[in-house]
């Protein structure tokens, strides 16, 4: 029964794909799936839109939206509504074709990150043996729709924007791409699914996630700074910050390109939330051993919305980075942080089963995070500072 | 340690996250139109008219005498006088207004004509809900759409109010008692010298409720 | 000679940076920010010509919200000028009504009874706190942080308009200073309710600190930007929390004496880099220190009338003279100046803004850094529009 339940998405495929003759099952059943994935993930970006207006309200002491439906739930409505009837303007200068395929190639590479993502035991739809591999082929390529919407627009601060975006992108995608390596090394796989399985086991009933472990912990909180400024969230989001020059590069987009846009950002931001979860927390495995009972799917969106949570709190809180500190911060701190975590997870594996490896690993990383730390900011000279009064 | 300033704010807001659903403090929207705060008594916004009894052209205390109109600072007042008269709240003739405009997109609501009035003819209304759509006039309250009772501004403001009319009645009362000696003084001076006849005009009584 | 301890060097024109050389190669991208922008605080422009991003030249623009103040005040009497300066800077009436209010009483010698000035004073530190928790506010929404602190300064700020609102009859316009005193007396009643807002005001302060002085993100953002040398602030006439945040100790209440601020015993806090993160703790511990005063001056407010009985209100013809009245407003030194020909209306008032004032320096700060620092060091300046173009 409880089996059932955890496969009930498989088997309702299976029953719906069982009407068609059988050299079409194949191909119908992927068909199923991708149209439950474009339908179900702007179905959460709307619900995502809400928390998050909600979200900053509370945490600034003030309700968020709550006229539209009850609590506020239909508010994306309204603002669906809104921008499909705004008018879609073009400048007149402006590349015609590129400004149109920007907005779509954002969407399109961004959904396509989600065909190897597992959402649940047995449920990934392309079990590829490179599924790492094309995820982040994929997620570099919106970069290139940033930069098609900057430079279509032909307005020279659209096109600052851009480059600045494009700059930072790049920057963070190299931590990400190394942050990720630490767990393919231990789990010896490029596999989405099999680095899952790697870590579905229990031991004194807590689960081997990657992330309970020294190395896995740098990693994630590495991950998750690249992620943030992947995605263009907040404390990194001055290529679309409004108290800036102008609105960045999609300053000339208006109407349902604007929510594409929009749309694209959040999806983006499930999709890396996504990888993360799979890499780091165990993906759809429970927390302890005897919640084994929950449906898989309800772990891995569970993680997700906790994921979104915390992106949505980090924006209420934290003012933004300078480009120019972006960059330093991720040249100069992320990624020696994870090049010595390459060489951790190594020794890790290396010394073999025991405490000594945690006692050790855990060591470098403290000293080197607060080495990195201290070094940066007092050669900056920043720091607390205390005042003196007149007397 | 980097980071460590941070976290400190993420937790200060996680508490105002939390706070914001058990305590009043942390959750300040009151939701108008349903809900409204109550103002306090000072508060102010545009003038009114006071009349006394409940016959707004009989009872209006102003007499045209201008005053509020000179002092105004943006000027948003205009006063046209009468040319008859009617007795006032001690029974005194006198003239009262026949046009009282003020232009409310002008007014800036600083209360000096409220200070400068002679008469306690002119207070400060609280209303604020006075958005129109008729831009031609809208905003240019007349002296009907002025005039309000001085139950209505017992109303609003009490203290006020109350001050008002302790001052006014003891002016009433000077009146009364200057009248009665005045008329005692012609009434022995007549006594005393019935030949000459001294016109006495003894000024007529308005007995009125206040 | 000044009174100050800061050597100034007498010379020619402006004690300027040096321009910063670009390299010949490419034009400089010149970027008009504003009118319409949602951080100048109002319609203000700024020509700026930026090489890449840093700014080569920054020219302010401003006159957007000129109301013809000072040329109002020579057609109408000296009282009908009290609630237009209440409009000059919105944000904190009071102060505006109380330099106005000194610089009549001084032209004509009045005086102004005990409870009247411990009542000047309450108010005055009032608007202080609250005008620099929401220039704080507003400097950290411009940095980015979406509005959270702004949200908090605003909750305090509430009180403390609640309490001006059952006062003074209206949140920001006040209208209650008077030549001889106040319009109204405040009721015991207000008095515990304004201990009471002074009583939560520690913690806010302290949840301010905690949220923002020691986050990493801000100390980056503000820490060595914009740096203001004290020798050109006291050369340029710079006043308020930015002239000492670089260093320079100079507090007109200190220097002054005017009302009663000598009977209350607080502190001037001083910086020693003149960044922007300077003047954000200056202005977080002059908060403190107008709590110190508020709480004193709550204590010891004694009993009497808050008008002088010989003041006039209508007929007010001071003779002929002049006299130029200042305070130490929360945005710097605030002063009118007025000249009397004997007549019911001024024959001259010139208000002394300090945020024009401090504003003939933002050239100087911005050269050099990126467009994103122009934009924090301008809401630095603490400037609001009412009051730079009246």
């Amino acid at each position: 029964m409880i089996d059932r339940l955890d496969q009930i998405f498989v088997l309702l495929k299976h029953w719906l794909v069982g009407y068609l003759p059988g050299e079409w099952q194949a191909a119908a059943g992927v068909v199923v799936s991708v149209v439950v994935i474009i339908g179900l993930y702007p179905a959460l970006f709307a619900l995502t839109t809400v928390l998050e207006r909600k979200g900053v309200g509370r945490i600034q002491n003030r309700l968020g939206p709550n006229r539209v439906g009850p609590y506020g739930i239909l508010q994306p409505m309204a603002d669906g509504i809104k921008s499909l009837t705004k008018e879609d303007i073009v400048p007149r200068s402006a590349d015609a074709v590129v400004h149109f395929l920007a907005p779509i190639v954002l969407v399109v590479t961004v959904f396509m990150g989600f065909a190897v993502l597992p959402m649940g035991r047995n449920m990934v739809l392309v079990d590829m043996d490179a599924g790492l591999l094309f995820y982040f082929a994929m997620g570099a390529s919106t970069e290139l729709s940033v930069f098609m919407a900057g430079w279509s627009s032909r307005n020279k601060y659209s096109l600052l924007g851009a480059m600045r975006a494009v700059a930072q992108m790049i920057s963070y995608e190299v931590a990400l791409l190394l942050s990720s390596v630490v767990v393919v090394m231990a789990a010896g796989s490029l596999s989405l699914v099999k680095i899952v399985e790697a870590q579905n086991h229990y031991t004194w009933g807590l689960p081997h996630w990657y992330i309970f472990t020294p190395w896995g912990l740098a990693g994630f909180l590495m991950y998750a700074i690249a992620a943030t400024a992947e995605t263009n969230r907040s404390p990194f989001d001055l290529p679309e910050g409004e108290s800036e020059l102008v609105a960045g590069y999609h300053t000339e987009y208006s109407g349902f390109k604007f929510a594409l846009f929009f749309l694209g950002e959040y999806v983006a931001m499930f999709s890396i939330s996504g990888l993360g979860s799979t890499l780091f927390l165990g993906g759809w495995s429970a927390p302890l051993a005897f919640l084994t009972w929950v449906p898989s799917w309800i772990w891995f969106f569970g993680k997700l919305l906790v994921s979104m949570c915390v992106f949505i709190w980090l924006r209420g809180t934290l003012p933004r980075l300078r480009q120019d500190q972006l960059m330093n911060f991720a040249w100069k701190f992320v990624l020696p942080m994870c090049l010595l975590n390459l060489f951790v997870v190594a020794l890790w594996r290396f010394i073999g089963d025991g405490w000594l490896r945690w006692l050790v690993c855990s060591a470098i990383l403290v000293l080197a995070y607060v080495g990195i730390g201290w070094e940066g900011m007092s050669r900056k000279r920043l720091g607390a500072r205390s005042y003196r009064y007149a007397d | 340690m980097l980071g460590e300033g941070i976290l400190k704010g993420l937790a200060e807001t996680a508490k105002n996250f939390a706070g914001s659903f058990v305590s009043k403090e942390r959750m300040t929207t009151v939701e108008y139109p349903e809900e409204r705060l109550p103002l306090p008594e000072a508060s102010r916004n545009f003038p009114f008219l006071v009349y006394d009894g409940s016959d707004w052209q009989a009872g209006l205390r102003c007499v045209a005498c201008q005053i509020c109109e000179k002092e105004c600072p943006p000027k948003c007042i205009y006063i046209e006088k009468s040319k008859d008269k009617k007795p006032d709240y001690v029974g005194k003739l006198q003239i009262y207004p026949t046009k009282f405009d003020i232009d409310i997109s002008v007014c800036m609501s600083c209360q000096i004509c409220v200070e400068v009035c002679p008469f306690e003819a002119i207070k400060m209304n609280n209303e604020f809900e006075l958005a129109t759509d008729n831009r031609f006039g809208g905003l240019l309250l007349d002296r009907k759409e002025l005039a309000k009772s001085n139950e209505y501004y017992h109303q609003i403001h009490p203290t006020e109010a109350a001050e008002v009319d302790a001052r006014l009645a003891a002016e009433k009362a000077k009146a009364e008692a200057k009248a009665k000696a005045a008329a005692d003084a012609a009434a022995a001076k007549a006594a005393g010298a019935p030949a000459t006849p001294t016109p006495v005009a003894k000024p007529s009584e308005g007995e009125r409720k206040s | 000679m000044n009174s100050l301890d800061v050597k100034t060097e007498r010379v020619e024109g402006w004690n300027r940076p040096p321009v910063i050389e670009t390299d010949g190669e490419g034009e400089l991208l010149e970027v008009a920010m504003g009118p319409h922008h949602p951080s100048t605080h109002g319609v203000f422009r700024m020509d700026l010509a930026l090489d890449g991003e840093r700014v080569v030249r920054l020219k302010p623009v401003f006159g957007y919200l000129h109301r013809n103040h000072e040329q109002i005040a020579e057609t109408v009497s000296y009282l009908a000028m009290m609630p237009y300066t209440d409009r000059l800077d919105y944000i904190c009436s009071l102060t505006n009504n109380w330099a106005y209010a000194l610089a009549v009483e001084k032209l004509v010698g009045q005086e102004v009874p005990e409870r009247a000035e411990y009542l000047r004073v309450i108010l005055a530190e009032l608007t202080r706190a609250q005008n620099h928790a929401s220039t704080i506010g507003f400097l950290l929404q411009e940095m980015g942080a979406s509005g959270t602190p702004l949200m908090y300064a605003f909750r305090e700020r509430e009180k403390i308009l609640d309490l001006f609102e059952s006062l003074t009859g209206s949140r920001m316009m006040c209208n209650y200073m008077r030549f001889g005193g106040c319009r109204v007396d405040a009721s015991p009643a207000w008095l515990d309710a304004a201990r009471k807002v002074v009583a939560a005001l520690p913690a806010f302060v302290d949840e301010f600190e905690r949220f923002l002085s020691g986050n990493e993100i801000v100390m980056a953002r503000c820490q060595g930007v914009g740096i203001l040398r004290p020798d050109l602030a006291v050369n340029a006439g710079v006043t308020g929390p930015m002239l000492r945040a670089s260093g320079v100790n100079y507090d007109i209440r200190k220097v002054d004496h005017y009302g009663i601020y000598d009977r209350f015993k607080f502190r001037v806090p001083l910086g020693d880099h003149g960044d922007i993160y300077d003047r954000y703790m200056v202005r977080v511990l002059e908060i403190r220190e107008s709590i110190g005063i508020l709480e004193q001056a709550l204590k010891d407010i004694p009993n009497g009338p808050v008008m002088d009985p010989k003041a006039k209100i209508r007929g007010f013809r001071p003779k002929p003279g002049e006299a130029y009245g200042r305070i130490e407003a929360p945005k710097g030194e605030l002063g009118f100046y007025l000249i009397s020909d004997g007549t019911p209306n001024p024959y001259r008032y010139r208000v002394r803004p300090p945020s024009l004032i401090n504003l003939t320096v933002l050239e100087d700060m911005c050269l050099g850094s990126n467009v994103a620092d122009v934009v924090l060091i301008f809401g630095s300046v603490d400037i609001v529009l009412g009051e730079v173009d009246r």
